[in-house]
């Protein structure tokens, strides 16, 4: 098993901390993980990118180049990125904030979502998370919990969890 | 961190290295692709008692690493490109007067300010011949996050077995790339501290070296008399400005070096023994490498991969042997217009040809183009350097 994955999305989102969350999972699962990502001076607001590969085998040249499975969490971020999905690729969006219909792809209103279950849509990563776990089954859901809390703020473990769960029986489904 | 299989970056586990190495002080001056080893040494240095100073540059960050060594601290400073380029007067000054320290440099595209967030591997002459004078180096090129907290450990274990400035000279990719890195228990760990004088004050002779050619370091507070210069100087540490004491002195500090260098000398093989072209690669673009090895092995032409691990000292050996043996090419990879290259061409001592696979910076090699590469010399198309 190998896979090239892409989260992206716009700063502030918690794309990179997606990609550190399912990286640390995989970990736990005992896969290889790299995980790069581009440095620039966008913060809040501008586009944003991470960049895995997980194997069951050693990893050696670590860039992404089509990856397998994209997920974009914004529309520019989708514009950008969906050119650089390989053919037979599995595409993720955030329904709330990406509009697109032109070919098959598993979509789920995260960030509305969030608003319902936290009352704020600073977990719609979580979810997004949650249900890309379900969907792919690349990580096991119990190394996600275990990477979310180690790697959330303290504090908001617990309604991370929550959010987690809500996008994961989604995904199951 | 405590013993266990963690997930991060090479910066943070070049920090985790030199703290497990015994590293308790660092002294810095912020700067990309580096800082995360100085964010990670602020926050982790307090719970060790270390000392971290931000220095307000960076030769001031090295002269205060060399001091807090004669104070007898493991000490580390961290940089890229252009402080480096600022610490190469105080980095010679550390060999002169053998004082063990580690100095981390993540490269980044140069000449100058050049490409703050991009990899290049351009300053690898700079470890080599960066400081004036003639002199004896140790340098370590990682190719992974695994590596960084590894290399970081050995490098400072050979900085105080042989009492030099070792450089461990990373890049922006592997500095920034996260992976699986396992820090194991202290005990599985080897840790080498710098040898002490046996005698007495009265007796001591600060730059009396024993047989390994290194002398015992007695540090400030230790009721030794110590004198430290960059001036020429004989065993008491006295300067002497002669040429029969600097010829004594620099020979020993070559010397030092060169015949502990298979104690020191790492490298790594990947299908060599049945190669007919090899692949010389270090850092970041060994991964690239050792992704083409098996892209064209797969179409029947036999690669290999060698990847220095130390850069200095540098499997001249090995590939004098290899090149002796019946190699047809070696085709060294690197993100530079040519700098290991010409190492590697003088090694194979005209057995063969040596083809170069430069990259101007900001990114690494791809398999594809080294594949490329391996295909024209493969039949004959390529005209050597």
């Amino acid at each position: 098993m190998r896979k090239e994955l892409r989260f992206s999305g716009f700063g502030g989102q918690g794309v990179i901390l997606m990609g550190h969350i399912f990286g640390k999972a995989a970990v736990f699962d005992g896969k290889n993980v790299t995980l790069t990502q581009s440095y620039g001076p966008e913060a809040r607001g501008g586009a944003c990118s991470v960049d895995i590969i997980v194997s069951d085998k050693d990893i050696h040249y670590p860039e992404v180049r089509k990856p397998d499975i994209l997920i974009s969490m914004s529309q520019p971020a989708l514009k950008t990125y969906l050119p650089s999905l390989a053919e037979d690729g599995i595409l993720f969006i955030d329904t709330s904030l990406v509009e697109y219909t032109v070919m098959e792809n598993k979509g789920i209103p995260a960030t509305e979502l969030a608003e319902e279950v936290a009352g704020t849509r600073i977990v719609s990563n979580i979810i997004m998370l949650g249900y890309f776990t379900a969907a792919t089954g690349l990580v096991t859901e119990e190394s996600m919990k275990k990477a979310i809390s180690k790697l959330v703020p303290k504090g908001t473990v617990e309604k991370n969890l929550e959010a987690f769960q809500v996008g994961f029986d989604k995904g199951k489904k | 961190m405590k013993p266990d299989t963690y997930f991060i970056d090479g910066n943070t586990a070049c920090a985790e290295g030199a703290i497990a190495a015994g590293c308790t002080f660092f002294a810095s001056y912020p700067i990309t692709p580096a800082t995360e080893i100085l964010e990670t040494m602020a926050k982790r240095f307090p719970e060790i008692h270390g000392s971290y100073l931000q220095m307000e540059d960076e030769l001031a960050s090295i002269a205060a690493v060399i001091g807090a060594s004669w104070a007898g601290r493991k000490a580390m400073t961290a940089t890229s490109g252009p402080g480096f380029s600022l610490m190469m007067e105080n980095y010679g000054f550390a060999l002169m007067t053998e004082t063990p320290c580690v100095i981390v440099n993540v490269m980044r595209g140069g000449p100058s300010t050049g490409l703050p967030t991009m990899v290049a591997q351009g300053d690898v002459m700079q470890t080599r011949w960066g400081t004036h004078g003639d002199v004896g180096v140790v340098v370590y090129c990682p190719g992974s996050p695994q590596e960084m907290f590894d290399m970081t450990v050995e490098a400072f274990n050979t900085a105080e077995r042989y009492r030099l400035p070792v450089v461990l000279l990373s890049d922006a990719v592997v500095a920034h790339m996260t992976e699986k890195v396992v820090i194991p228990p202290k005990e599985e760990l080897d840790i080498v501290n710098r040898k002490k004088p046996k005698n007495s004050p009265e007796e001591y002779l600060p730059y009396c070296p024993d047989e390994d050619l290194v002398p015992p370091m007695a540090c400030a507070g230790e009721g030794y008399g110590v004198h430290v210069t960059g001036l020429t100087h004989d065993e008491r540490g006295y300067p002497s400005v002669d040429e029969k004491t600097q010829t004594f002195l620099v020979t020993r500090l070559i010397n030092k070096i060169r015949k502990n260098s298979d104690d020191i000398l790492k490298y790594e093989e990947y299908k060599v023994d049945d190669a007919e072209i090899i692949i010389v690669a270090y850092g970041s673009v060994s991964r690239s490498a050792r992704e083409a090895v098996d892209m064209a092995r797969a179409e029947g032409i036999k690669v290999g991969l060698l990847r220095p691990i130390t850069l200095w000292p540098f499997p001249e050996d090995r590939i004098y042997e290899l090149a002796a043996k019946g190699v047809k090419a070696f085709l060294v990879a690197e993100i530079n217009f040519g700098q290991i290259v010409y190492e590697v061409q003088r090694c194979t001592d005209g057995h063969c040809p040596t083809y170069l696979a430069p990259r101007m910076g900001g990114s690494i090699h791809t398999p594809e183009e080294l594949v490329e590469r391996l295909y024209g010399i493969n039949e004959g198309k390529e005209g050597s350097n």
